[in-house]
């Protein structure tokens, strides 16, 4: 099956010279949900703004549900939707009026049975003939995401869909999110919030000075690169470190309480077996232990200032 | 043809022209009949007729073009710099349509909205003044070549503006006035000779002068080259506009 995103060689150099994007292959599978991970200035949203059409590329190839989104922009367009990062809203407009104008706008037929199903799923459809302006920021984002959805697209990209949003509406777009994949649609989302990439993502890229350097299935991603951390309470503070427990990955935290010991998730478990032996042989007792995974974030954080 | 996506434009275009009545019809009405009033009934009455046309009479075409060049102008370069401004038009941007059919849209509805207002100015001036319009067709078809090609040329305005400063200098500081000294009020023939001249180099001349014409019969210059400096004129917008979309200038970094 051809992926429903496909980037070749993708270069941008804005006009002042900045390369934004250096030499981007990225594909993205039919009903997958994708999580471009970077931090700011990375290059996520250039990268998103070529596909949807809003920025020029500088050389390669891009295509969306098989269409090259130049030679063949009217179809590759009509299958996307893109709810960008800011809060870009009319003002004066109803909110029914500016779902319906999206719908139009991409080449489909009126469709009120369809309009009314995505402002009920977003909670909108009491607001239907409210202002804009006069909406919450947590509603004009919803209607952001109704406009983006009144087309039916394909591909559906969401970039950074939940800053500034509450805790509420965070769990109500997680929902829609799953709802939509189920219906088949490709969700390509940009976040800075790692517990939404860890929660919601099937694969996650990341993004770094205009390169993409690292896709991977987020399960495999956690275990390659998850550490795991065993912290032990000492009964009594130690001024430092036992000779015998130098060679050992363990560090001694500042107050001497805690014995802190890092292991990879993937290696032979044995190494906390050894580890308590010879804390038992030299007679250091504990009150406590904890065993920590490492989120996505701290992997995360660790690829970026690499 | 994305004629849905077309359609769109147009229809959010003129519902923002019917949620603002006052500011896009009431107040072009009201200060054209300002002019009928003052120019027309109180001071024509003590002025000679110009071409056997009762001085009222006679400013009614000029008026007419001066709202619709006005009009035409900040119509649509305010559709256009709108959503620039506020950012939405990045859905334009990312939609299935073509140059074509973003201009067809918002150059459309611009250019319906100066038509009816100056055919809303023309029934109004009939309560201040008598006239009558020889050549309909003719007048017909200057209201909708001089509204369609100044609305690209507002288009262009709209584009270009980085500011609500710009949006209102074009209109104000140039094409303002070109109409006043194009023969709104007077005849250029009754100019010296020199600013006849100068005046020929004036746009508005040609509009007036042929506007007028299909009015009453006479003109400053013959209709003919009002008509082909009226296409000159579109064809020179369309040119902006095609190099505006070919080059992304402003719209596509």
């Amino acid at each position: 099956m051809q992926p429903d995103i496909s980037v070749k060689n993708l270069n941008k150099t804005y006009g002042g010279g900045f390369q934004a994007l250096k030499n981007i292959n990225l594909d993205i599978e039919s009903g997958e949900i994708f999580a471009l991970l970077g931090p700011n200035g990375a290059g996520k949203t250039t990268l998103i703004s070529i596909i949807c059409g809003i920025v020029n590329l500088s050389s390669g190839e891009v295509k969306a549900a098989g269409y090259d989104i130049i030679r063949d922009y009217r179809k590759a367009r009509q299958s996307i939707g893109l709810v960008p990062q800011e809060l870009n809203t009319d003002s004066f407009e109803t909110v029914w009026d500016t779902v319906c104008f999206s719908r139009g706008l991409f080449g489909k037929p009126p469709s009120p049975a369809h309009i009314e199903q995505v402002l009920r799923d977003l909670s909108l459809w009491d607001k239907r003939s409210n202002r804009i302006m006069s909406l919450s920021g947590g509603m004009k984002r919803r209607v952001m995401i109704a406009k983006a959805l009144s087309h039916e697209p394909q591909i559906l990209f969401l970039d950074e869909p939940t800053a500034g949003v509450d805790v509420e509406l965070r769990r109500d777009m997680w929902n829609m999110v799953r709802k939509l994949r189920e219906n088949g649609v490709t969700i390509i989302l940009t976040t800075h919030y790692i517990e939404e990439a860890e929660e919601m993502a099937d694969r996650i890229g990341v993004i770094r000075d205009g390169e993409i350097i690292l896709v991977e299935e987020k399960s495999t991603l956690m275990s390659k690169l998850g550490k795991k951390e065993l912290r032990l309470h000492l009964q009594k503070p130690m001024e430092k470190l036992p000779g015998e427990l130098l060679l050992e990955p363990v560090e001694l935290s500042d107050d001497g309480y805690e014995l802190i010991y890092s292991f990879d998730s993937q290696e032979e478990q044995d190494g906390v077996a050894r580890l308590l032996r010879k804390l038992s042989e030299l007679g250091i007792e504990y009150r406590d232990l904890q065993t920590r995974e490492s989120s996505l974030e701290d992997i995360f954080v660790n690829l970026v200032h690499e | 043809m994305n004629l849905h996506g077309v359609s769109a434009i147009y229809k959010f275009e003129m519902a923002r022209m019917r949620r603002t009545l006052m500011q896009s019809v009431a107040s072009p009405v009201i200060s054209t009949c300002l002019y009928f009033v003052v120019f027309g009934s109180a001071i024509g009455s003590r002025m000679g007729d110009i071409d056997n046309i009762s001085y009222g009479a006679y400013i009614i075409p000029g008026l007419v073009m001066l709202s619709l060049l006005m009009q035409s102008i900040s119509n649509a370069s305010f559709g256009i710099y709108m959503p620039k401004f506020s950012g939405t038009i990045y859905e334009v941007l990312s939609a299935p349509v073509s140059y074509l059919e973003v201009v067809l849209g918002y150059v459309g509805a611009a250019a319906t909205k100066s038509v009816i207002l100056g055919i809303i100015i023309l029934l109004t001036a009939k309560l201040f003044v008598n006239y009558d319009v020889l050549h309909p067709f003719w007048m017909f078809a200057f209201l909708v070549l001089t509204a369609i090609t100044f609305s690209l040329f507002g288009f262009i305005i709209g584009i270009w503006a980085d500011g609500f400063e710009k949006l209102q200098i074009v209109p104000l500081m140039i094409v303002t006035p070109l109409v006043f000294l194009g023969g709104t009020f007077y005849s250029i023939d009754m100019l010296p000779e020199a600013w006849q001249t100068v005046s020929l180099f004036n746009p508005v001349v040609y509009l007036i002068s042929g506007f007028r014409w299909a009015f009453y019969g006479v003109s400053d210059v013959h209709v003919g080259i009002s008509v082909g400096m009226t296409f000159f004129f579109l064809t020179s917008c369309m040119v902006g506009v095609w190099w505006i979309f070919k080059t992304g200038y402003r719209l596509r970094s």
